[in-house]
C-alpha cells in the first residue's frame, strides 16, 4: 500500500533520458506560453499576466496540471483518502467565503469584514475547524472494544502537556509581574509568553540538575530487581507505582536516570560551552587587540577548522579519543568536553573578534592606551564589558548547539559513556520501544521522554534568546 | 563581467586551498590513532611477523609524509584506496574480490544525494512559501504560530523529530515505512516512499532557518520608498511582496538556502542512522567504529568538500546578486 502510484515512478524513469528531458522541457515551455496567452486574453485588469516571465508561467502551468491531475485521480481513480482531503479543503474554501459574506451582511459592511482578505478568512475558518476537530478528537474514548486507541491517548497527553505548560508559563509571568525588584517586574511586563515559558523551563532544569541526588528516588547506576516495568505506574498494564516511569531493559529506574541525566548532560554541556567561550573569547579579544601576525595565524586556523562540518569533525576526533582514553586512563567524557569546546570555540572566536574589532577603534580604547594601560586591563576592563550583550545571546545559542552535539554523539554511541545516565544514550537504548506504541502506548513513552527532555531545554533556551535578540534589535515591523 | 569571473576563480582557488589544508588536518587526525590497523585486526594474539606483513602489505610502514602524498595523489585520481575492513573480510574468506573504497562509497553517495535532493525539493518551496505568508500576515496569529513551530523544530535534536515522525506516520498510522532499506535496482516509486520519512525529518530541521530568513529579508525591504510607492498606487499586499519585494530579497534567501544545504551534510549522519538509510553518513559512522582508516578519510574529505563547495556557492551567489559586491571599490 503506497500513497504513490507506480505511474509516477515510470514518469521519473522517462524523465531520466536526455532526449526525453529536452522534449519535456519543450512541452512545458509551450504549456507555459499557452497558459500565459490564455491568461492574457481573460485578464481584464491586464496586470498579472502581461509582465509574467515565461518560466514562472511554466511553473504555474505545471502546478495547475498537478492540481487538476490530483483532483482527477481522487474522483475518478478511486482514492478515498485523497478525495476526503480535497473535499475538506474545498469545504474550508467555501466556508471562508461564506463566513466573510455572512459577516459583511450581518454587520452591515463593517470594515473588519469588508476589507478582509480571503487568506485571513480562510485562516479563521481553518483555525476554528482545527479547534473543533481537536476537541472532538480529545473527547474520543481511549479504549475501543478493550483495545487502547493509541492515537487518542497520545493526542490527550500532548494537549494536556501543552495546556499545562501554557498555564504554568502564564502563572509564572503573572508572579514575576508582582514579585521581585522594580527592574525584574518591568522585564516580566514586557515579556511574551514564549520567553516566560523558556525562563520557567530553564529554572526547573537548573533546580533538577543541581539537586538531582536529593530528588531522584534511586541511584543512576542502581540495577533494581525488576526490569522492563512499563511507565505510568498502572499495574493493569505492567506498571508499578514505585517506579512511575518504569525501568529499562536491565532494571534501572528511568525517572532517576532522567533526573541524573539533567545533571550529567546539561552540566557537561554547560561546562563545555564555558570552556569554548573561555578559549574562543580570549583568543578573539587578543586577536582583535594585538592584530598583526597573531590575528592572521588565528583567523586562518579558525577558517580551516570551520571548513569541516562540526559533527563530522567531532565524530572523527572522538574515534581517536576512544582509542586513546583507556591507554591514558582519562575518562572519554573529558576528551569529549575538550574536543567539542575546541570545535565550538572557533565560532565564538569569530564573533568575539568581530565584536572586539568594532570596540578597539573607539576613542576610549585609544585613551586607555595613551594612559599606558596594560593588555589585561584593555581586554577585561574596556572590551569585555562592552561586548557582553552580543556574547550573552551567543552563549545561549552556543549552549544549544553544544548540547545538541553532545546528545547526537551520545545517540551515535561515542558521547557520554554508559555508567553515567545521559539522555542521548537513553534514547538510543530505548528507541525500539516506539514500535510498540500502537498497542501499548505507555511503553513507547520512555524513549520519547528522554528525547523530549533534550528538545524542551533547547526550545526553551531558543525562545529566551529569540526574545533577547528581538528586544535588543528593536525590530518592530 | 570580467571582474566577476575573476572573483569566482579566486574563490574557487581559495576553496581548493582550504580543501588541501583540510585534507592535511584529516590525515594528521587519523594518524594520531594509537597503534594501527594491523594491531586492531590481529588483536591480542598477534605475532610481530603477522603485524609486519600486514603493515607492509598496506604500506603502513612507510614514512608519514610519503603516505600522505600517496593518499593525496590517489584521491585526486579518484582512487580512494582499499577498505581495510573489506581487505580483512576478503583475506578471511579466502576470496580475491576486493571492493575499493570508491566502489563502496559511490552507491551510498548517490543515495545520500537522493535524500538531500528530495529534502531540498520539499524544504525550499515550503520554506519560501511559508516565509512569504509570514511576511504577508506579519505579527498575526499565523505568523506567531509558524514562528514558534519552526523555532521549536530547529532547536529539537534530529532524532527527536525522527522518532516523533516515526511514531505518528509509521507506528500509529502506518502510512510510511519506518525503515528506509534502499537497495540497487529498486523501483523508483518504492524508493521515494521509503525516503519520504528521512527527508521529512531533515525538512523540519532546515525549514525554520530558511523561512525566517525569507520573512526577515522581505520585511526589511517593506520600509523602502519604492514599496511605499507600490502601496500608494493601490497594489495588493500579496503582489507588493511577491512582485516588488521578493526579487530584491532573493540574494539573502539564496544565500541562506545554500548554507542550509551545507548544513544538510551534517544533519544527514544522525538521520541516516535512525532510519538505517544506506547513505554515506551511515558508512561513516560504521567505519568510524571499525577504525577503517581509508573509508573514514574518504568520507570526511567528501563531507568537507561538499560543505566547502556549498558555502562557496552561497558566497558566489551573494556576490553575483549584489552589484555593490560585484564592483568593489
Amino acid at each position: 500500500m503506497t500513497p504513490f502510484d507506480n505511474s509516477i515512478g515510470d514518469l521519473l524513469v522517462f524523465f531520466g533520458k536526455t532526449g526525453n528531458v529536452l522534449l519535456v522541457l519543450g512541452i512545458i515551455t509551450f504549456g507555459g506560453f499557452l497558459f500565459r496567452s490564455i491568461g492574457q486574453l481573460f485578464d481584464n485588469r491586464g496586470e498579472t499576466f502581461v509582465e509574467m516571465p515565461l518560466f514562472i508561467a511554466s511553473l504555474l502551468a505545471i502546478l495547475l496540471l498537478a492540481v487538476v491531475s490530483l483532483i482527477w485521480s481522487a474522483f475518478f481513480g478511486g482514492r478515498a483518502g485523497l478525495r476526503t482531503l480535497i473535499l475538506f479543503v474545498a469545504a474550508i474554501v467555501f466556508g471562508a467565503w461564506a463566513f466573510r459574506y455572512a459577516g459583511q451582511l450581518l454587520t452591515d459592511n463593517a470594515p473588519l469584514f469588508r476589507d478582509m482578505p480571503f487568506g485571513v478568512a480562510f485562516g479563521y475558518v481553518f483555525g476554528a475547524l482545527a479547534l473543533i476537530g481537536g476537541i472532538w478528537f480529545f473527547l474520543q474514548p481511549v479504549e475501543l472494544d478493550g483495545a487502547p486507541r493509541a492515537s487518542v491517548i497520545f493526542f490527550r497527553w500532548a494537549v494536556k502537556g501543552f495546556i499545562g505548560f501554557a498555564i504554568a508559563a502564564f502563572l509564572f509571568r503573572l508572579a514575576g509581574r508582582y514579585l521581585g525588584t522594580n527592574g525584574t517586574r518591568k522585564l516580566f511586563r514586557q515579556m511574551p509568553m514564549t520567553a516566560a515559558f523558556g525562563i520557567l523551563v530553564i529554572l526547573i532544569y537548573t533546580i533538577v540538575s543541581v539537586f538531582a541526588g536529593v530528588i531522584a528516588p534511586f541511584g543512576q547506576e542502581e540495577v533494581l530487581a525488576n526490569s522492563n516495568i512499563v511507565p505510568g505506574g498502572d499495574p493493569a498494564v505492567g506498571g508499578d507505582p514505585d517506579y512511575p516511569l518504569g525501568t529499562d531493559q536491565i532494571g534501572r529506574d528511568i525517572l532517576s536516570r532522567l533526573i541524573y541525566g539533567a545533571q550529567n548532560t546539561v552540566g557537561i554541556a554547560f561546562a563545555t560551552t564555558l570552556l569554548a567561550f573561555f578559549i574562543g573569547g580570549s583568543l578573539g579579544f587578543l586577536a582583535a587587540t594585538l592584530g598583526g601576525w597573531l590575528d592572521q595565524v588565528l583567523s586562518r586556523l579558525v577558517d580551516v577548522l570551520m571548513a569541516i562540518p562540526a559533527l563530522i569533525f567531532a565524530l572523527l576526533l572522538m574515534t581517536i579519543a576512544t582509542a586513546w582514553a583507556p591507554k591514558l586512563g582519562i575518562p572519554l567524557t573529558f576528551f569529549m568536553v575538550v574536543i567539542i569546546a575546541v570545535i565550538d570555540s572557533t565560532r565564538v572566536f569569530r564573533l568575539a573578534r568581530a565584536v572586539a574589532m568594532n570596540i578597539v577603534v573607539m576613542d576610549y580604547i585609544e585613551a586607555a592606551k595613551l594612559r599606558g594601560e596594560g593588555l589585561a586591563y584593555l581586554v577585561f576592563r574596556e572590551i569585555l564589558p562592552n561586548a557582553t550583550a552580543p556574547l550573552l545571546a551567543e552563549f545561549g545559542l552556543r549552549f544549544c548547539f553544544v548540547f545538541l552535539t553532545i546528545a547526537s554523539l551520545s545517540f551515535l554511541g561515542v558521547g557520554i559513556q554508559p555508567p553515567l545516565a545521559d539522555w542521548g544514550t537513553m534514547v538510543k537504548d530505548l528507541a525500539q520501544f516506539i514500535n510498540f506504541a500502537a498497542f501499548a502506548p505507555q511503553v513507547a513513552t520512555a524513549p520519547l521522554l528522554a528525547a523530549g527532555a533534550i528538545a524542551l531545554l533547547t526550545v526553551a533556551v531558543n525562545f529566551v534568546v529569540d526574545w533577547m535578540l528581538h528586544k535588543s534589535s528593536g525590530l518592530k515591523e | 563581467m570580467g571582474s566577476v569571473l575573476g572573483i569566482i576563480v579566486q574563490r574557487l582557488a581559495l576553496g581548493l586551498l582550504t580543501l588541501l589544508v583540510v585534507s592535511i588536518v584529516i590525515f594528521i587526525a587519523v594518524n594520531a590513532l594509537p597503534g594501527d590497523f594491523a594491531q586492531a585486526v590481529l588483536g591480542q594474539g598477534a605475532t610481530p611477523e603477522a603485524i609486519k606483513s600486514i603493515r607492509e602489505g598496506l604500506g603502513l610502514d612507510q614514512h608519514f609524509l610519503l603516505r600522505y602524498f600517496t593518499w593525496l595523489a590517489g584521491m585526486v585520481q579518484g582512487d580512494l584506496g582499499t577498505s581495510f575492513a573489506q581487505l580483512n573480510f576478503a583475506s578471511n574468506m579466502g576470496g580475491t574480490q576486493l571492493k575499493t573504497v570508491a566502489e563502496q562509497i559511490a552507491p551510498r553517495f548517490q543515495n545520500t544525494m537522493f535524500l538531500a535532493g528530495l529534502t531540498a525539493a520539499i524544504a525550499v518551496p515550503v520554506s519560501v512559501a511559508l516565509g512569504i505568508m509570514a511576511a504577508l500576515y506579519r505579527n498575526s496569529v499565523f505568523d506567531r504560530t509558524i514562528n514558534i513551530a519552526t523555532l521549536s523544530s530547529i532547536s529539537s535534536p534530529e532524532f527527536f523529530l525522527a522518532y516523533i515522525l516515526i511514531l505518528f506516520l509509521a507506528v500509529l498510522n502506518p502510512v510510511l515505512p519506518s525503515l528506509s532499506n534502499i537497495y540497487e535496482g529498486m523501483e523508483l516509486s518504492d524508493r521515494l516512499v521509503r525516503t519520504v520519512l528521512p527527508a521529512l525529518t531533515l525538512t523540519l530541521v532546515v525549514t525554520a532557518h530558511m523561512m525566517r530568513m525569507t520573512r526577515a529579508a522581505i520585511i526589511n525591504l517593506l520600509a523602502s520608498p519604492y514599496i511605499e510607492m507600490a502601496r500608494l498606487k493601490g497594489v495588493s499586499p500579496m503582489r507588493v511582496i511577491v512582485v516588488h519585494a521578493l526579487p530584491n530579497a532573493l540574494a539573502p534567501i539564496i544565500n541562506v538556502i545554500a548554507l542550509n544545504l551545507a548544513y544538510l551534510v551534517t544533519g544527514v549522519v544522525v538521520v541516516e542512522v535512525v532510519f538505517v538509510y544506506p547513505g554515506i553518513g551511515q558508512l561513516f559512522v560504521d567505519s568510524v567504529k571499525n577504525r577503517d582508516i581509508p573509508v573514514v578519510q574518504a568520507c570526511c574529505l567528501i563531507f568537507a568538500a561538499a560543505y566547502i563547495l556549498l558555502n562557496l556557492a552561497a558566497d558566489v551567489m551573494s556576490i553575483l546578486s549584489n552589484p555593490r559586491l560585484r564592483h568593489p571599490k
